[in-house]
């Protein structure tokens, strides 16, 4: 045993930790970027407590609990496409990754629904302070799950090259950590901006 | 097939949590409300983190770089507060 082979895979052990902790110091970086926007939330939601309490009501609460459970399912779909990728199961992984962009897709299209509705009662990010931090916040989540699909089509284009496989698997959990961070801020922003305003 | 079952435990664990902090949130507990909020949104991250972000087997470093932001989060956060609040 051991020669070239064993080499080999310890080197892809390397590469896969070495890999994790790139997305890791990004994820770090991300939490900054949002962080700086729940700072502002908090400091304006102490000093207008009656402001925020006022307008969170105006949010539509199924819509925002709908999304939240698309998106903590499309986490469940991509922790087992990884599980795919880590027994090399090519099949599984293919149409775990689509599950994963469809329920991207439908956030989304929940999240236009909402959008168009705020628009029309004639809430805008100028509104007032709630709502401004609200489309910032819910925006630049947004955009995530845009930068998401994008990660996850690519993952789906480079599966069906048969470009992924039980010993070329990095890609996956590195795209995987990235979609459950976004479900992550999702968490928090959910109850935050829908529930207790 | 344990893996993918103890995702399935981890999802229907978050869908409970879910439920619990909606109906929650009809209820007026007053400051209390937030707290629960957070606790239970806490509680939903860290179980993406431990179980779909495998920290749970990951060493120490990973760890490591997993929670510094976090020190770095409450630094800003509390720092930025300490001023604001005694304007």
């Amino acid at each position: 045993m051991g020669g070239v082979t064993g080499d080999s895979r310890e080197e892809r052990a390397y590469a896969l930790e070495t890999a994790k902790l790139g997305i890791w110091c990004f994820l770090a970086t991300e939490v900054l970027l949002f962080g700086g926007l729940f700072t502002a939330y908090t400091v304006f939601r102490l000093r207008y407590p009656d402001l925020f309490h006022a307008e969170h009501l105006k949010l539509n609460r199924l819509l925002g609990g709908t999304n939240t459970v698309i998106l903590i399912t499309s986490s469940l779909t991509m922790a087992l496409a990884v599980a795919a990728a880590r027994q090399g199961r090519k099949k599984r992984l293919q149409i775990f990754l689509l599950c994963t962009i469809l329920l991207a897709a439908s956030f989304l299209g929940v999240k236009y629904l909402e959008w168009s509705d705020d628009f029309a009662r004639h809430l805008y990010p100028g509104t007032n302070l709630f709502f401004s931090l609200y489309f910032t916040m819910a925006g630049l989540h947004a955009l995530h799950v845009i930068a998401g699909m994008g990660v996850l089509t690519t993952l789906l284009v480079m599966a069906r090259r048969g470009k992924l496989g039980r010993s070329r698997h990095t890609p996956v959990e590195i795209g995987g950590l990235y979609w459950h961070f976004v479900d992550l801020v999702w968490i928090y922003l959910f109850p935050l901006l829908y529930l207790v305003g | 097939m344990t893996a993918q079952r103890t995702y399935i435990a981890v999802w229907l664990a978050l869908l409970v949590l879910t439920g619990i902090t909606w109906g929650v949130s009809y209820l007026d507990l007053g400051l209390w409300n937030v707290v629960v909020a957070l606790a239970i949104a806490s509680l939903k991250a860290s179980l993406v983190a431990l179980y779909f972000m495998h920290l749970r087997s990951e060493g120490r470093l990973v760890w490591a770089f997993a929670l510094f932001p976090l020190g770095f989060l409450a630094l800003i956060i509390f720092g930025t507060l300490s001023d604001t609040l005694f304007r």
